[in-house]
């Protein structure tokens, strides 16, 4: 869980264009400045690539947060 | 080689991210950082544009604007609702009318087409077909002509899909085979409409593949008719189209000679050793790039050629019998042992375009390095060292994106040619007037004429260096000054023994009761110092007397490339109103002026 939250960090920082920027797994649009849904867009394309998965449609909606996001990646890094 | 500094190499390292070929993974990553860098920098020119789209734009609006910045221009956007492209044109409720638009993009894709039913009879076909034609040259007609801006039209992609299978693309009611006549539609309605320029995505969802530019979640989920991945390369191309209009595309390409236009190097492998023709894989591979070169210098693009060889050494290359390019094809050549950056320097010297007209090509990366470093006006693609890919990644930047091919372009590497000769004459002259005799001028004087408005305005947009005030006028604002009475136009074109210079001047001056401002004067710097700028005069005046008018104001507004007209107003015999550093202002006293061109004679037959 940690690994990849420590991986998403640099991520959110370079994207969010924010420096300073620390995500928790309670993280979510509602609470960071920035996270429009052009960052959206933007965060998702880049943790695809990254991560070597895809989002399937209405997968990313069900999310409260980067913790749900987290617990969906495993699932989907473990196949 | 000098020293990099950090902060300039991140700054190269970051603009490399809006080359061909696009790591698209990073450039997600850095985009805004790299906007936050692009906006620092200085811009040349402010742009308005109207994003008008039948699918969603953020995506499109953002990476457009870090593709102008990169190339100076600061656009200011507007975007019409979603979908919403052809009600925010022909409603008319002031709000687009009121931005101004300069340029309007109508970022429409296949989704926005309104396709035949399938099966449905050709008949019913041929009908929806002229239909979709008739709305969009609706949409282009309020934009051309009630709103005087500059259209960038996308044609069509084609879906992924096909429901039809193969026959999509060949029975009549198929839509791939619709989309493919609606493209021949656009491309024929530009030909009509000088404004209208077809951005052509067919192309570009091409090279970028079809199953990575439509992204079926994204059009779901956001409304995304091209995916993020395709949008980069969409706006790269409008990027190019819109400097095309503000007169900023590349005019020359600097060309390095062993293993970039032949194979193998010519010192050591002598002529008969070199790498072109059919005999090779390698040898095809070369032959190709000639090829390439030779179709842009026929299309208007200059080249030049800069290598570390003896120079009588390295000519001898193009008499391989297999050359496609000869020694006539460069307008500039540089062989010597001297550094690459001084030379391209000279070339740009010679053929008086700036630095940021050049791109240079080389499989050095050494040289690529030391050129990028020491002159970053320069365009340097990475074209890498497999010379089956030099044309690919040179073409895919867009450096030399035309707006249309001129009479003009078709005749420029032999004006650059002329210019040779009539330096070699001029050194025999001892006195200067005597030269300019010997050149027998013939010099066309008129106000703007609607057969050189497409000159006159890319002339406009494109001089830097003899340019008093460098304002920018898109065609549409041209042509209201023509058919204007509150303004007096000229244009100048000048021709010698030795071959047409074409059109290489404009004036442009407001009249205001008894007093005329020059808002505009510009020349090409083909005919610098042949003393047509006072010819201008002398007719400007002539014209302003005619009207009465009893004052003509100038001002110089000074640029980084426009100090060669600094003392231009001085020397015409103006006098001086005010100066500091935003510019100066100068004031000529009408009905004391007397004539002063002696060299030029006027074709007067109207």
């Amino acid at each position: 869980m940690n690994e990849i939250l420590d991986r998403l960090q640099p991520i959110f920082r370079e994207v969010l264009e924010n420096d300073d920027l620390v995500i928790t797994e309670m993280s979510s649009a509602k609470n960071i400045e920035n996270w429009d849904s052009l960052a959206h867009i933007n965060l998702v394309s880049v943790i695809e690539q990254e991560f070597k998965i895809r989002f399937a449609l209405g997968e990313l909606e069900t999310l409260n947060n980067v913790g749900d996001m987290i617990e969906l990646m495993k699932k989907k890094m473990k196949r | 080689m000098q020293n990099i500094n950090a902060s300039s190499s991140k700054i190269a390292s970051m603009n490399k991210l809006l080359e061909y070929p696009f790591d698209i993974g990073t450039l997600m990553r850095k985009r805004r950082a790299l906007r936050t860098e692009l906006s620092g920098r200085p811009t040349a020119i402010d742009v308005r544009i109207a994003l008008l789209g039948g699918s969603t734009t953020n995506e499109l609006k953002d990476f457009l604007e870090l593709f102008l910045l990169d190339n100076g221009i600061r656009p200011v956007f507007y975007e019409s609702q979603y979908n919403k492209y052809e009600e925010d044109v022909l409603v008319d409720d002031g709000l687009l009318r009121s931005f101004a638009p300069q340029i309007a993009v109508v970022h429409t894709t296949w989704v926005n087409a309104r396709l035949p039913d399938p099966l449905a009879p050709e008949v019913e076909v041929d009908a929806r077909l002229s239909a979709e034609l008739a709305r969009f040259e609706a949409i282009w007609t309020k934009l051309i002509d009630d709103l005087g801006c500059t259209v960038i039209q996308n044609n069509f992609d084609i879906p992924l899909e096909r429901s039809m299978g193969g026959l999509d693309a060949s029975r009549r009611d198929g839509r791939a085979s619709f989309l493919c006549h609606l493209n021949l539609e656009f491309a024929r309605a530009s030909q009509r409409l000088p404004r209208l320029i077809i951005n052509d995505i067919a192309h570009q969802s091409a090279v970028v593949g079809l199953d990575r530019w439509h992204e079926k979640r994204h059009w779901f989920s956001y409304k995304l008719a091209v995916s993020p991945t395709g949008t980069v390369t969409l706006a790269h191309s409008i990027a190019a189209i819109v400097r095309a209009v503000y007169g900023k595309t590349r005019k020359c390409l600097v060309l390095d000679l062993d293993n970039t236009l032949w194979g193998g190097v010519i010192g050591d492998d002598g002529v008969n050793g070199l790498r072109l023709g059919n005999e090779t894989p390698e040898a095809e591979a070369f032959t190709a790039i000639q090829l390439y070169c030779l179709e842009l210098k026929r299309r208007g693009v200059l080249l030049a050629v800069c290598s570390k060889n003896d120079p009588k050494i390295a000519q001898e290359g193009f008499s391989h019998p297999d050359s496609i390019l000869s020694l006539e094809d460069f307008s500039a050549f540089k062989a010597g042992w001297g550094q690459k950056d001084e030379a391209i320097i000279e070339i740009s010297h010679e053929l008086n375009i700036g630095l940021d007209s050049l791109v240079f090509l080389d499989d050095n990366p050494a040289e690529r390095e030391l050129v990028a470093t020491r002159l970053p006006m320069v365009a340097v693609p990475n074209i890498g060292s497999d010379p089956s890919n030099f044309v690919e990644i040179l073409d895919r930047q867009l450096y030399f994106e035309p707006l249309d091919i001129s009479a003009e372009d078709l005749k420029r590497a032999s004006y650059y040619a002329s210019n040779t000769q009539r330096n070699l004459v001029q050194a025999s002259y001892g006195n200067y007037g005597e030269f300019l005799d010997s050149l027998e001028m013939k010099a066309e004087i008129r106000p703007f004429a609607p057969v050189y408005m497409d000159r006159i305005a890319q002339l406009t947009n494109k001089t830097n260096q003899f340019n008093l005030t460098t304002r920018r006028y898109t065609l549409g604002e041209l042509e209201a000054m023509r058919c204007d009475p509150r303004y007096l136009t000229l244009y100048g074109r000048l021709a010698d023994k030795f071959g047409d210079n074409g059109l290489v001047s404009v004036v442009v001056g407001r009249i205001e009761p008894d007093e005329l401002h020059i808002d505009l004067w510009l020349m090409s710097c083909r005919v610098l110092k042949r003393e047509l700028e006072i010819a201008m005069l002398d007719k400007l005046v002539k014209q302003a007397r005619e009207r009465g008018i009893k004052w003509i104001q100038g001002a110089y507004l000074p640029t980084p490339k426009n100090g060669l007209v600094a003392d231009h107003y001085e020397k015409l015999g103006f006098e001086l109103l005010n100066s500091n550093e935003q510019g100066s202002e100068w004031k000529l006293d009408v009905l004391a002026y007397t004539p002063k061109n002696t060299h030029i004679s006027e074709d007067n037959n109207e």
